[in-house]
Order: C-alpha cells, then sequence, then structure tokens
C-alpha cells in the first residue's frame, strides 16, 4: 500500500497540468498576471480613444463664419483715407494713403488692408474721423490712421492683411495671412497695394 | 393609543423612519445616519463649531447660493434660448413679459454674492488656520471649487448676450489665446508644426475649443450656455460632496487655535 500512495504522490511530480510541449495548463501566476495587464491595456486604449474622440467632437469641420479672403471691389471706388465697408462684415478697414513711410514706401500712393481687431484685448476699435484716429471703446487704445498705437494700453500696431489684384481686377483682401509691424512685415510686397 | 402613536405604528411611516421618536441620544444619532440628507452633518458638533463668530456660516452660505442659483437658473432655463437670435430678447422677456420679473435678477445677485461668499469662507478657513493638515486636501478641493464658481460667473456673463456680454467675453476668452502651447499666440505654440503647416492655429487652439469658432458668436453663445447650466454645475455637485464628506472625515468643523 505504501509503494501506491508513493506512486500516487509522484504523479504531480510528474506534472500532469502540462502539455506535450511541457507547458503548464490552466491559470498560473504569470497567465493570470499577463491577461490582467493585456485587460487593463485594452481598457486604457479604449479609454484613451474615448477621450481623444471627445476632445475632437470639440473641433467641427465646418464653420459657418464669413470666409477668410473677400474681392472688395475695384481700387478706384476707394477715396483717400479710412473705408468703413468692410468693418462690420469681415473686419478690415481699406486705407488709401499717398505715402506709407511706416512700411518703408514713402511716396508711393497705395492700399493697404488693416485688421479692426485692437492688438489691447481684441475688442473693435471705432475710427474717428474728427480726430483722424481709431479709438478702442474697451480701454481707450488709440491707433493712427496708419494702424500705429500711440495712446491707451495696446502694445502694438493694428494688424494688415494680405491685399492684392485679383484676375479680374478687383481688390483680393486675404485674412489668413497677416501683416506685423514689430516684426518689419508691413514692407512685405504683398501687405501693400500700390495703385 | 393616541392618534399620534396609531401614525407612528402604520407601515408607511415605519417604512420611512426607521427609528423611533427622537428624543433619546440613541434615536437622535439615528435619525442623522439613516436620513441621506442629514447624514452629512456630524451626530455630535463642537461648540466652536456652530459658533458663529468663529464660522461665520459661510460655507453654509455658499452652499445655500448654489441652492439658490439651481432653482431660479432652471426656472429660467423655461424662457432662455441660447442663440444669437433670440437669447437678448428673452432676457428682456424675463424682465418685461414674465411673472416675476426678479427671477433673472435673484440669479444674477446671488451669483455676486456667491462668489463674494466662496471668497469669504476661504478667508475664514485661512485665519483660522483649518488649511492645515490633516485638511489640507480639502482646502486643494476647495480651491477647485473657488475656480468653478469663477467660470460659473465667466460662463453665465456671456448668456445675456449684449454689448457687455459679447466683449467680456471677448477679451475674456483671448487670454485663453496665450496659454503655453494650446494658444495659438501662446509661448511654444510655434514649435508644435509639421513642416510649414502650425498645428496650433486660430481654428485649433484651446480658444477655438473654448468658443466652438473663431471669434465670440453663435458656437460661443451655445457652449457657454451648456458649461453653465449642465457641465460646471455637475462637477461643482461632485466636488461639493466630496467636500463636505471630507469637512466630516477629516474631524469636523476646526477648533479655536
Amino acid at each position: 500500500m505504501a509503494t501506491t500512495e508513493a506512486s500516487q504522490r509522484q504523479v504531480p511530480a510528474q506534472n500532469p497540468e502540462r502539455d506535450m510541449f511541457g507547458r503548464p495548463v490552466g491559470p498560473t501566476r504569470r497567465r493570470l498576471l499577463g491577461s490582467l495587464a493585456a485587460g487593463w491595456a485594452l481598457f486604457g486604449l479604449g479609454a484613451g480613444a474615448g477621450v481623444i474622440g471627445m476632445v475632437r467632437f470639440l473641433f467641427p469641420n465646418v464653420l459657418f463664419e464669413p470666409p477668410s479672403s473677400f474681392k472688395a471691389g475695384p481700387p478706384m471706388d476707394y477715396g483717400e483715407g479710412v473705408d468703413e465697408r468692410f468693418k462690420d462684415t469681415m473686419g478690415t478697414w481699406l486705407v488709401r494713403v499717398l505715402s506709407d513711410p511706416l512700411s518703408g514706401r514713402s511716396g508711393v500712393p497705395g492700399i493697404f488692408a488693416l485688421s479692426t481687431t485692437c492688438t489691447h484685448l481684441g475688442c473693435i476699435p471705432n475710427w474717428l474721423a474728427a480726430d483722424q484716429k481709431f479709438k478702442c471703446p474697451c480701454h481707450g487704445s488709440g491707433f493712427r490712421q496708419s494702424g500705429m498705437n500711440f495712446e491707451g494700453p495696446a502694445p502694438r500696431p493694428l494688424e494688415r492683411y494680405r491685399i492684392v489684384r485679383a484676375d479680374d481686377g478687383q481688390i483680393l483682401v486675404d485674412k489668413s495671412q497677416k501683416y506685423q509691424w514689430e516684426k518689419q512685415q508691413w514692407n512685405a510686397p504683398e501687405a501693400f497695394l500700390k495703385v | 393609543m393616541g392618534l399620534k402613536q396609531k401614525i407612528a405604528d402604520t407601515q408607511i411611516w415605519r417604512s420611512i423612519f426607521r427609528h423611533g421618536y427622537p428624543n433619546t441620544p440613541r434615536n437622535r444619532a439615528l435619525a442623522a445616519l439613516s436620513n441621506i440628507f442629514l447624514h452629512l452633518h456630524p451626530v455630535k458638533a463642537r461648540k466652536s463649531g456652530i459658533r458663529l463668530s468663529f464660522t461665520w456660516c459661510m460655507g453654509g452660505i455658499t452652499f445655500f447660493l448654489f441652492l439658490l442659483e439651481t432653482i431660479t437658473g432652471v426656472l429660467l432655463m423655461f424662457y432662455y434660448r441660447p442663440t444669437i437670435e433670440y437669447a437678448y430678447n428673452d432676457i428682456i422677456a424675463l424682465r418685461e413679459h414674465v411673472p416675476l420679473g426678479i427671477m433673472r435678477e435673484l440669479h444674477r445677485w446671488g451669483a455676486h454674492a456667491m462668489v463674494l461668499a466662496v471668497w469669504l469662507h476661504m478667508l475664514r478657513v485661512f485665519l483660522t488656520g483649518s488649511y492645515k493638515p490633516p485638511r489640507e486636501f480639502n482646502w486643494n478641493i476647495g480651491v477647485i471649487l473657488l475656480l468653478l464658481t469663477l467660470l460659473l460667473s465667466f460662463t453665465g456673463y456671456l448668456l445675456p448676450w449684449d454689448q457687455l456680454a459679447i466683449w467680456a467675453i471677448t477679451v475674456g476668452s483671448n487670454m485663453a489665446r496665450a496659454s503655453p502651447f494650446l494658444g495659438h499666440e501662446g509661448p511654444g505654440a510655434s514649435l508644435l508644426a509639421v513642416g510649414d503647416v502650425n498645428l496650433v492655429t486660430p481654428a485649433s487652439d484651446v480658444r477655438f475649443g473654448l468658443l466652438g469658432g473663431r471669434f465670440v458668436g453663435a458656437g460661443a453663445l451655445l457652449r457657454f450656455y451648456v458649461l453653465h447650466c449642465v457641465a460646471f454645475p455637475l462637477v461643482a455637485g461632485l466636488l461639493m460632496a466630496v467636500h463636505f464628506w471630507r469637512v466630516r472625515k477629516d474631524g469636523g468643523i476646526s477648533g479655536p487655535m
């Protein structure tokens, strides 16, 4: 009997819970940890994808906003000075000058497109013809006709937009391209339309 | 057997109240413990904890004002439509055409009072040293609640859709342009580019995500409305539950120094 018991006890020692290749059958610590890790990794991936999806959801593919470039008619429509016809719809002043020394064009007549966004905190200044200046109602910043800031908290001049002739001879203003004076960008060829 | 006892013996009464009349210490404790609204309160409070000159009751007043804002806010939602077509007119209608035209004023003044009460509550907690261990975690929860209170004020500011609202939010949200990496004018934003293509632009930065557009328009109004009425109150409610619970778990209202 004793020998039988001994042989029976040897059965686990021969590892019957191993398959024909000698790998353990059934749950082991390594397998459990492995499947836990795989499960958590899958959960993490799914949760991460969900978060990315939710953030992406907040950025729509189509915007119902005015286009960033527009045609402004032929240059002859514009007299000297500040023109406000595209202020409300396009956020742009078209300014016709005889000379624009700030962009290195002394004595060169032409038109430039000025952004209506105050460089202080983004309000929209008003053109005060009597004072010949743009005056922001929010915090009192003042800008010359050229866009140069001279009073109030605005730290830099108004920005200018790309202005060129379209194929049909009209003025084309492209607001996606802006020119900043403090970066010496007003000198760029397309920041000013010679007429 | 009197009528009172008869009522107290009915199955309805006994199904609601799981304890006898609270005239013994045990039943008084049970009254607090077995009621969802009362169980946030301690069964026993320190004398200093209920002294008005010590707590100023500012935390309680803040919570009261939050409830006031919730009730008046829900009432306002029955009339207010968050579109640029209707928003301003609905605000006027709430004053002129709706019974109890002060409902919107209650909401507005309640909001101002809530910001003040939160500040005073924090001042009291600071002056009494109640932010110190073991309450430092709850102080941080409180700081987040302060932020949420200010965000609720900020998002509510836009909803009347008048000139003040539009330009205030224009100015306020323009600050988000300068967020590091996330705002298109912020430090590091120009580093996030593939070749010549900037990834952080006026149409993809954090300000755009907040406004749902490149300027304060219809998208911004709707987003601020949803944040104001749903998202922020939910988060604030959750954190308030944590805040109140931690007051209990950290040893109740702190004693005098």
